[in-house]
């Protein structure tokens, strides 16, 4: 695409029309293109007004939602703000910017499974009440969950529950345990994305209850699978998934 | 496409938005309490617009609420207005979820629901918003067909602009020019340029 071409796009990049590629390229376009940057503004300015002639009266109750939401959303420090939105996306940014991204994940997962998890009310409401005690063990797995197309799918097994929590943008996936069955001291919980029918090793939780990011990326795989491995783990599973869970 | 109408005189909105988002990100609650107050309602409305579906609009409204409160240092005062950021920021969460496989399933839904646009009462009905959609309106009326129609399928209907130039059946460079022709009147009209 010529630099011609990329400067007209600032009318669809406003509107979040162009496709995640063009995305991209535009950003890397717009660092170098003070112009560009400032028609960008205006018609977000214009767009802004848009939007807010459509306002609408707010349920009393959202605020409340709200409200009690933000007393477990650790909040960005201040000045950090040019290298989150600046540095190219990849996993070694996430890395570098995980100490900073510390957000508390309860409410991130109760939001996420607020969204999707519509059809699977009880088991997302147990998911998420064991969900917010447990997932501040994980920085990575808080920062995934602020992924903008983290998406959840939640299973059951006996009297446990299991979320995946995903982002095809960043090709990540991480898995929540809550009250699996426990296991003998020589066993282990392993994950697996499925690769269609083929069980590619993600990782292993040797818990009942935990969260984890799983090892290797998502890379067309259609969903996860959990089943018990001896201690240490296996190459392949000893037997079929106790628990399979897709991505949508 | 000269007469600017100058609306709400900045300022008039209480208190200064710029001032309570600083305030935000240094985890002022009752700061974080009055800018909620403040755009919420346009937040959910734009959203509402896009995703039509109430229960899921007020989810998609919370979770941008709590992005407002988690990223408030970030907001840059010189890149634009606290509305523009925050309504960027829903409108962007909105497209996110409209294009999410789990909304595409949902699409036939959300034609079938195209009819039930909020009811009256449910518009916020001050006199200031009012006046808001009445200039808007009268802005979009200054355009051409196809730069009206390329502004809001993508903006309000949270299609790509490859949808657009299949929905209008336009080439896409002339979408692309379109679109941003478009905006540049509307800018102009509603007198947000710098």
């Amino acid at each position: 695409m010529t630099v011609a071409d990329l400067h007209t796009l600032t009318g669809a990049y406003a509107t979040h029309s162009l496709s995640e590629q063009e995305r991209q390229d535009f950003e890397r376009h717009l660092a170098a293109c003070p112009a560009c940057t400032l028609e960008v503004q205006e018609f977000s300015a214009a767009l802004a007004r848009l939007g807010s002639a459509e306002a609408l009266v707010v349920p009393a109750e959202l605020k409340s939602r709200v409200m009690a939401g933000i007393s477990s959303v650790r909040q960005l420090a201040p000045g950090v703000a040019e290298e989150a939105t600046t540095t190219a996306p990849g996993r070694g940014r996430l890395r570098r910017y995980l100490p900073r991204l510390a957000l508390a994940a309860s409410v991130a997962v109760a939001a996420l499974l607020g969204g999707v998890a519509v059809q699977q009310h009880g088991q997302a409401d147990r998911a998420r009440a064991t969900a917010s005690r447990l997932a501040s063990q994980q920085a990575a797995f808080s920062s995934l969950l602020t992924a903008p197309d983290a998406r959840t799918t939640t299973g059951s097994a006996g009297s446990g529950v299991g979320t995946v929590v995903y982002s095809q943008s960043r090709g990540e996936a991480g898995f929540l345990a809550s009250n699996l069955p426990t296991l003998p001291s020589d066993r282990t919980y392993q994950l697996w994305y499925n690769d269609h029918g083929t069980m590619r090793p993600a990782g292993l939780l040797p818990a009942s209850n935990g969260s984890l990011l799983l090892t290797g990326r998502i890379d067309g795989a259609a969903g996860i699978g959990v089943t018990v491995e001896p201690a240490g783990g296996s190459r392949t599973p000893s037997a079929a998934p106790m628990m399979l869970l897709s991505f949508a | 496409m000269s007469a600017v109408v100058h609306l709400a005189t900045p300022g008039r909105r209480g208190p200064d938005l710029e001032e309570l988002v600083a305030k935000v990100a240094f985890g002022d609650q009752d700061a974080f309490g009055h800018l909620y107050d403040v755009v919420a309602g346009p937040v959910l409305g734009l959203i509402r617009r896009v995703l039509r579906d109430p229960a899921q609009s007020e989810e998609v409204a919370q979770e941008v609420m709590l992005e407002v409160w988690r990223t408030a240092a970030r907001y840059r005062p010189e890149r634009g207005a606290v509305m523009a950021w925050v309504m960027t920021l829903a409108h962007r969460r909105a497209v996110d979820r409209v294009r999410s496989a789990q909304a595409a399933s949902d699409r036939e839904q959300r034609a079938a629901a195209e009819s039930h646009l909020p009811a009256y009462d449910e518009v916020a009905e001050q006199v200031e918003n009012r006046l808001e959609r009445e200039q808007v309106r009268r802005c979009l009326s200054g355009l051409t067909e196809i730069q009206r129609e390329s502004v809001t399928l993508a903006y309000y209907r949270g299609y790509s602009y490859r949808e657009v130039a299949e929905l209008l059946g336009v080439p896409l460079g002339t979408i692309k020019t379109r679109m941003r022709d478009g905006l540049i009147r509307l800018r102009d009209c509603l007198g947000v340029g710098t």
